[in-house]
């Protein structure tokens, strides 16, 4: 991003926009409150640092009694039952299906929808409409989860002979859970094109499709791509549903009809019942923790930097 | 072809509507035989026709209420600074990337650092106090942001009217600034409480009991909330106490709703009453 930094002879330069910035007058005990207030916004720093740290701290104890070859490598997960074995890969497979299928679900839906309220659909029906999407992304997720047991899964056992705790469930349910915030972040990249764009599209004879498809949205790519990551991270992260609905077989299980378990929602199992601290389970739980926690880093912070890379295009 | 695309895109709004008719209505239809007062007031029991509710929303008024405590002067402190004090420095960019980042952290891990942090470490155990603390660490992102972008929208004009008749920055701020933003502020609050009061993964980790027997007096009793409690009963095998998950929904539910409704009037009372 081109800013102040890059122009040369850059100081004179910022002496004279700082000469031309607002000033305030700052009485003796304002110094006390900016530093209170810096305090308040290094929270998330330090919590994430924190985060970092327990999170570190727990698992090299657990890496220092097994070995991360076989943890990142190991096929069969068995923190509790002896024999003990702790390769994480099913738990991982488990995620990256669940994930993976509401992606292939949620973003077409979300971006679909995001399209057709910026592009299509007049005014009334944009404020009826993006109220009933804000109150889908509210309703808790124990609701998603119930419904997903409720009414989902005795359908897919009656087509599709799944099991009664399957991945299917989740792989919809989360689909859906992820359209609003796919939609909302979507419809603001494609708010960000600027309206002379698509104009000019329509006005050199294109179609409102081929205005959209071939001007708007690849335009509004890199926006788009950073709301797809966001919604992945948000799959990847999605717990209670995977609780609920996808049941506990910890195997590797490839078939999303069956039982299936995900990282998450192995940790908020195995957490809420009795973990003794010192106990290599306790400690295997961090280390997925650290896994998790990798994962949705990687994700969200691949998606701030396409974010930024798109507004800098056209700001 | 147009329309066919048309219909397309239009589809899939109808999909997420009908989906969420869908939703709201098995539950409701489910829950209906067991919507009756003593739902509400009554502890879990290991019989349907008498589990209730009161132990768990007792717990989730005293969990969002702490959290919100904590929360929101924390966060919108945080949003203050970074809107109105913070240079444009890298300082100021790894700041808001923090902000940001810990947004999209998935909820369990928040749980784990509860667990670990304020559990075992400080000592708190399976207390009222380490779920609110940990809730505040998860919900902090969102009041900053929202906040950031409350205060974001008051016009530059106000700032430099306090300035020109001559009041220091602070001045400015707590008497100009944040009045103005105040229907945003508001808004933020709304938000920070909804995800409060829906949160149920971290709160699993930091529970000892989910069916409990009693009302939780003290900022270290130990606790249960409602998604958590509907969690539970989801998982006793009886079909009947579907039924009583389904009401228990139905509660969370209209407790969000009308949580939200009195905050989004009261934003407009005072929308209109401004300008």
């Amino acid at each position: 991003m081109r800013t102040v930094e890059d122009i040369p002879d850059r100081a004179r330069l910022q002496r004279m926009l700082a000469s031309l910035e607002a000033r305030y007058a700052w009485e003796p005990g304002e110094a006390l409150v900016r530093v209170l207030l810096l305090l308040s916004a290094a929270f998330a720093v330090i919590v994430t640092f924190a985060i970092g740290l327990v999170l570190l701290g727990e698992a090299l104890v657990f890496f220092g009694r097994v070995s991360p070859v076989d943890f990142f490598t190991g096929t069969v997960w068995s923190p509790d039952i002896p024999p003990l074995a702790f390769g994480v890969l099913p738990l991982v497979a488990g995620t990256v299906i669940v994930a993976g299928g509401a992606a292939l679900i949620g973003l077409p839906l979300g971006l679909g929808a995001a399209i057709f309220l910026r592009e299509y659909a007049p005014q009334r029906v944009r404020e009826i409409v993006k109220p009933i999407l804000e109150i889908l992304a509210g309703i808790p997720t124990v609701v998603f989860g119930f419904f997903g047991l409720l009414v989902i899964s005795p359908a897919l056992q009656d087509w599709f002979g799944a099991d009664y705790f399957n991945g299917m469930t989740a792989i919809l349910v989360i689909g859906i859970l992820i359209v609003p915030l796919v939609s909302s972040l979507s419809e603001d990249a494609l708010s960000a094109v600027p309206a002379d764009l698509r104009d000019g599209a329509l006005a050199l004879g294109a179609t409102r499709l081929e205005a959209t498809a071939r001007v708007v949205v690849p335009g509004a790519f890199s926006g788009i791509l950073a709301s797809f990551l966001l919604a992945i991270s948000r799959a990847v992260g999605e717990t209670m549903v995977v609780l609920i609905v996808a049941g506990q077989n910890i195997d590797l299980e490839l078939n999303p009809f069956h039982q299936l378990q995900t990282m998450s929602a192995f940790i908020a199992r195995r957490a809420s019942g009795d973990v003794a601290a010192g106990e290599l389970a306790y400690q295997a739980l961090f280390a997925v923790g650290v896994a998790l926690f990798l994962m949705t880093l990687a994700l969200n912070v691949l998606s701030d930097r396409l974010r930024a890379r798109f507004r800098e295009v056209y700001d | 072809m147009e329309w066919a695309f048309a219909g397309l895109f239009g589809a899939c709004i109808v999909v997420a509507i009908a989906v969420l008719a869908i939703l709201l209505g098995s539950v409701v239809v489910e829950a209906l035989p067991y919507l009756t007062p003593s739902v509400v007031l009554n502890f879990a029991s290991h019989r349907p026709e008498t589990a209730g509710y009161a132990a768990a929303i007792v717990g989730t008024a005293w969990v969002v209420g702490l959290t919100l405590l904590f929360s929101l002067p924390l966060g919108m402190a945080a949003a203050i600074y970074l809107e109105e004090y913070a240079p444009r420095t890298r300082l100021t960019r790894l700041l808001e990337a923090g902000v940001s980042n810990l947004a999209g952290v998935p909820s369990v891990v928040f749980g784990l650092l509860g667990l670990a942090l304020f559990s075992r470490l400080l000592g708190l155990g399976f207390s009222i106090l380490a779920a609110a603390l940990t809730l505040t660490v998860l919900v902090f992102p969102y009041v900053v942001i929202t906040t950031q972008e409350a205060i974001r929208a008051v016009p530059r004009s106000i700032r430099e009217g306090a300035l020109a008749v001559g009041a220091t920055k602070w001045q400015t701020i707590r008497r100009q600034v944040l009045p103005a933003a105040g229907p945003g502020l508001l808004t933020a609050s709304i938000l920070a409480a909804s995800r409060a009061m829906g949160e149920s993964a971290p709160l699993i980790v930091l529970s000892s009991v989910i069916f409990m027997t009693f009302l939780p007096l003290d900022p270290m009793d130990p606790f249960v909330v409602l998604p958590v409690q509907i969690y539970g009963y989801i998982g006793l095998p009886q079909e009947e106490f579907r039924g009583v998950a389904a009401a228990g929904i139905v509660i969370l539910l209209a407790m969000l709703l009308s949580f939200n409704s009195v905050a989004v009037l009261a934003r407009n009372r005072m929308q209109r009453r401004r300008w």
